[in-house]
C-alpha cells in the first residue's frame, strides 16, 4: 500500500467510524432538537468520509469508495482508537467528541495548507464543519461539567476514561513523517500544545479536573483495534458483504 | 365570537390563528390530530433507524439519515403547531408515553431487510404525503404552515424509497424477492393508513365541516392507489390484491375488501411491535433527563436563559 | 420535559438585504443552545445567512378582539396610497 494511500484511510477512517457511532444515537437523543443536531454532525462526518474514501479509491485505482467503506477487516481500518468507543451515555459521547473536533480543528487547519491539492481542499470543506462540532462539543461539556453534581461527576468519569486514548493524536510514525517531508502530511507533534491549551482552558470552564497522566492506548492507525470496532464493522458491513454481487 | 361567527369564517376559507376564538371541540379535535401526526413522525424514525448503520453504501447510508433527520423535524414543526393550542410538548409526550395518544399503526411492523427502506419510502411516505398535501388547506394556520413546510421537505422521502424498490427490483433474484416480500408486507398496512372507511368514521363529520381535514379517508385512499399502482408496474413487481383491477367507468382502480380486524387489533396495541416502539421512546426519552437537569440548571446559574 | 423548557421563536434571513422571516420555534435551556438548534433545524437546505432567537414570552402580541379597532380604521385612509391622487394626462414620472 502506498505511504499516501495509508495516510488518506486513516483520515478517511476517522470520519467514517465516528460518524457510524453518531448516527447510533438517531432516535435516542435527550431532546428533540439534540437527535436533529447529532444527526447533522454524523452526516457531516459521512460527507466527510465519503470524499477521503474517494481519493484513497483514485490513489488506489481498483476498489471503490464503497469497497474500501464496507469490504475492508478491521485490522485494514486505520482510525484512532478513541472513535471506536461506545457511545455510552450522551456526556461521553460529548467527551469523545470534544477531545476528538479539537484535535481534528487543528489538523484540518494544518492540513488545508497541504501540498496535495486533494487533501487540502477536502481539509478546507471538512474545517468549516469541524468547527461547528467543536462548538457543539464543547457547549455541552461546559453546560454538564457546570450543571448538576450529577452531570458533573458523569462526564468526569468520562473524561477520566477517555484521556488514555489522547496520546495516538500526537504520534508520529514512518507514514507520517515521509508525508510531512514531502510536505503533504501534518506534524502532529506539533499541535500538542495547543490542544492541551484548547482542553485545559475548555474542562477549566467547565468544572472539570485534567485526569493524570496514564499508561496510554494507541495502535489504532496501524490497525490495532478493540472488538468494539469488529462489532462496529460487523453491522456496517453486513449488506455488502452478505450480498457480493448484488448493486443497492 | 359565536359558533355561528366562526363557521362563517371557515366557510370563507379564512384560517383560523392561536389567538382567534375557537369552539372547545376545534381545539381538542385538532389537539388530538395534529399530535397523532407529530408522534407519527417520531416513533416513524425507530424502523428506518434501525437500518442505517446498516445501510449497504455511502451513499444509501446519507440519505436515510437525512430522511430520518427530516422526520425528527417535521415532528418537531407539528409539536410546535400543536404547542401553539396551549398544551405543552411535555404533555403531549406524556400523553404518548401513558397510551393516551396514537401514532400511526404502520410504524408497528418490524424492518426485516433492506427493500423495506424502499418499501417504507414508497409506499408509507407516498400516503403519508397524499394526506399532507390536502391537509396543507387546512383550517388551522399554525398547522397548515407546518404542512406546507412538511411536504416542500418531503419530496424527497418517496422518490428514494422508490428508487430503492426500483433497484432492487432490476438487481439480482435474492434482491428482487426481497422487493416483493416488501411490497407484500407494506401494501395492505400502508392503505389501512388512511383510517377506517368514511361510513365508520364518526369524527370524519366535524373535521370536513370545520375544514380541518379536506378529504375523506376513502377519497385518499384512492387517490394514493390509483397513483400507486403504475408504479409497481413500471418496476415489475405484483401489488397483493387479487382484487384490484383499472374501472373504466369510475376512472379508478377498485381493489379488495381490507382486514379491519387487523387493523383494529393494531391500532388497539397488538401489532408486532406496539411495545418495542413505545419502550425505545421512553427509555430514550429518561435516558436523556439527567441531560435536559443539567442544562438547565446551568443556564439559571449562568443566567443564559 | 422535566421542566418546562424554554421556547424560542426562530427568524431567519435567507439572504443579505432580504428582512428575517419567522418560520416556527425551538426548545432550548440558553441562548446558545437556541441558536444551535435554530441553525440544526431550520437551515439544513442553505436557508439562512442569519438567524435570530427571541424568547416567545418575550414577544407581546395584538389580540385576536382588538383587531377591529386596531386595523379597521385604516380602512378609510385612501389618500395613503398614490392610486387615489388624479394625475394629469401626459405627466410622467410621478
Amino acid at each position: 500500500m502506498s505511504t499516501l494511500l495509508k495516510y488518506t484511510l486513516r483520515i478517511a477512517d476517522n470520519s467514517l467510524i465516528l460518524g457510524q457511532r453518531m448516527a447510533e444515537w438517531c432516535s435516542k437523543g435527550p431532546t428533540l432538537e439534540e437527535d436533529i443536531a447529532m444527526s447533522n454532525i454524523a452526516l457531516d462526518l459521512f460527507g466527510q468520509a465519503n470524499g477521503f474514501l474517494e481519493y484513497a479509491s483514485k490513489i488506489d485505482g481498483q476498489k471503490t469508495a464503497d469497497d474500501l467503506a464496507f469490504k475492508r477487516d478491521a485490522s485494514n481500518f486505520y482510525n484512532f482508537c478513541l472513535v471506536e468507543v461506545e457511545n455510552g451515555h450522551f456526556g461521553n459521547t460529548m467527551i469523545r467528541s470534544l477531545l476528538f473536533d479539537t484535535f481534528y480543528l487543528l489538523f484540518y487547519k494544518e492540513l488545508s495548507k497541504s501540498q496535495d491539492e486533494n487533501l487540502s481542499a477536502l481539509a478546507f470543506k471538512s474545517l468549516k464543519e469541524i468547527k461547528y462540532h467543536f462548538r457543539h462539543s464543547q457547549n455541552w461539556i461546559i453546560r454538564l461539567g457546570d450543571g448538576t453534581k450529577e452531570s458533573n461527576k458523569k462526564v468526569q468519569e468520562s473524561l477520566n476514561n477517555l484521556w488514555k486514548y489522547t496520546d495516538e493524536f500526537f504520534e508520529i510514525d514512518n507514514v507520517d513523517q515521509i508525508m510531512i517531508d514531502q510536505k503533504i502530511g501534518v506534524n502532529t507533534s506539533l499541535l500538542k500544545k495547543e490542544w492541551t491549551e484548547i482542553i485545559e482552558s475548555t474542562i477549566n470552564e467547565a468544572k472539570l479536573i485534567k485526569p493524570s497522566t496514564i499508561k496510554m492506548i494507541t495502535g489504532g492507525r496501524d490497525g490495532k483495534h478493540s472488538n468494539k470496532l469488529s462489532s462496529l464493522l460487523k453491522e456496517m458491513q453486513y449488506l455488502p458483504r452478505k450480498y457480493p454481487n448484488a448493486k443497492w | 365570537m359565536s359558533e355561528k361567527l366562526f363557521q362563517e369564517k371557515i366557510d370563507s376559507e379564512k384560517k383560523i390563528e392561536p389567538k382567534d376564538w375557537m369552539p372547545e371541540k376545534y381545539r381538542q379535535h385538532l389537539i388530538r390530530q395534529i399530535s397523532q401526526h407529530a408522534h407519527s413522525e417520531i416513533i416513524g424514525m425507530q424502523p428506518e433507524g434501525q437500518w442505517i448503520n446498516r445501510a449497504p453504501s455511502l451513499r444509501a447510508k446519507m440519505i436515510l439519515l437525512a430522511k430520518v433527520q427530516d422526520e425528527a423535524g417535521h415532528g418537531l414543526y407539528l409539536y410546535s403547531a400543536c404547542e401553539t393550542l396551549g398544551i405543552s410538548r411535555k404533555e403531549l409526550i406524556n400523553q404518548l408515553h401513558e397510551e393516551r395518544a396514537k401514532y400511526s399503526s404502520i410504524f408497528n411492523y418490524p424492518t426485516l431487510n433492506w427493500a423495506d427502506m424502499g418499501a417504507i419510502g414508497w409506499l408509507v411516505d407516498g400516503a403519508a404525503i397524499v394526506n399532507q398535501v390536502s391537509l396543507q388547506r387546512t383550517s388551522y394556520g399554525p398547522y397548515s404552515r407546518g404542512m406546507i413546510k412538511i411536504c416542500k421537505e418531503e419530496s424527497f422521502h418517496q422518490r428514494q424509497g422508490y428508487e430503492i424498490m426500483a433497484e432492487m427490483a432490476n438487481g439480482t433474484k435474492e434482491q428482487k424477492a426481497m422487493a416483493q416480500d416488501a411490497l407484500n408486507r407494506f401494501w395492505w398496512p400502508s392503505i389501512m393508513m388512511f383510517g377506517p372507511h368514511d361510513a365508520d368514521s364518526p369524527r370524519t363529520g366535524n373535521a370536513m365541516k370545520w375544514k380541518i381535514k379536506r378529504q375523506t379517508n376513502d377519497e385518499l385512499r384512492q387517490s394514493f392507489i390509483d397513483k400507486t399502482v403504475p408504479q409497481a408496474q413500471v418496476i415489475g413487481l405484483t401489488i397483493p390484491d387479487p382484487d384490484l383491477k383499472w374501472n373504466e367507468q369510475r376512472g379508478h382502480y377498485d381493489f379488495g375488501e381490507i382486514d379491519w380486524k387487523e387493523f383494529w387489533n393494531v391500532v388497539n396495541g397488538n401489532g408486532p411491535c406496539n411495545k418495542e416502539r413505545l419502550d425505545h421512546h421512553k427509555r430514550a426519552h429518561n435516558e436523556g433527563r439527567w441531560v435536559r437537569e443539567a442544562a438547565k440548571v446551568y443556564a439559571e446559574k449562568n443566567k443564559l436563559n | 420535559m422535566t421542566y418546562k423548557s424554554d421556547i424560542w421563536e426562530v427568524f431567519i434571513q435567507s439572504k443579505n438585504g432580504l428582512a428575517h422571516k419567522h418560520v416556527g420555534n425551538v426548545h432550548a435551556s440558553d441562548k446558545k443552545m437556541a441558536l444551535d438548534n435554530a441553525r440544526d433545524l431550520y437551515t439544513r437546505r442553505n436557508e439562512g445567512s442569519c438567524i435570530w432567537v427571541v424568547k416567545t414570552s418575550h414577544i407581546v402580541s395584538s389580540e385576536s378582539e382588538d383587531s377591529e379597532s386596531f386595523f379597521d380604521p385604516a380602512n378609510d385612509k385612501v389618500y395613503r396610497h398614490p392610486t387615489f391622487y388624479k394625475m394629469p394626462d401626459g405627466a410622467k414620472h410621478i
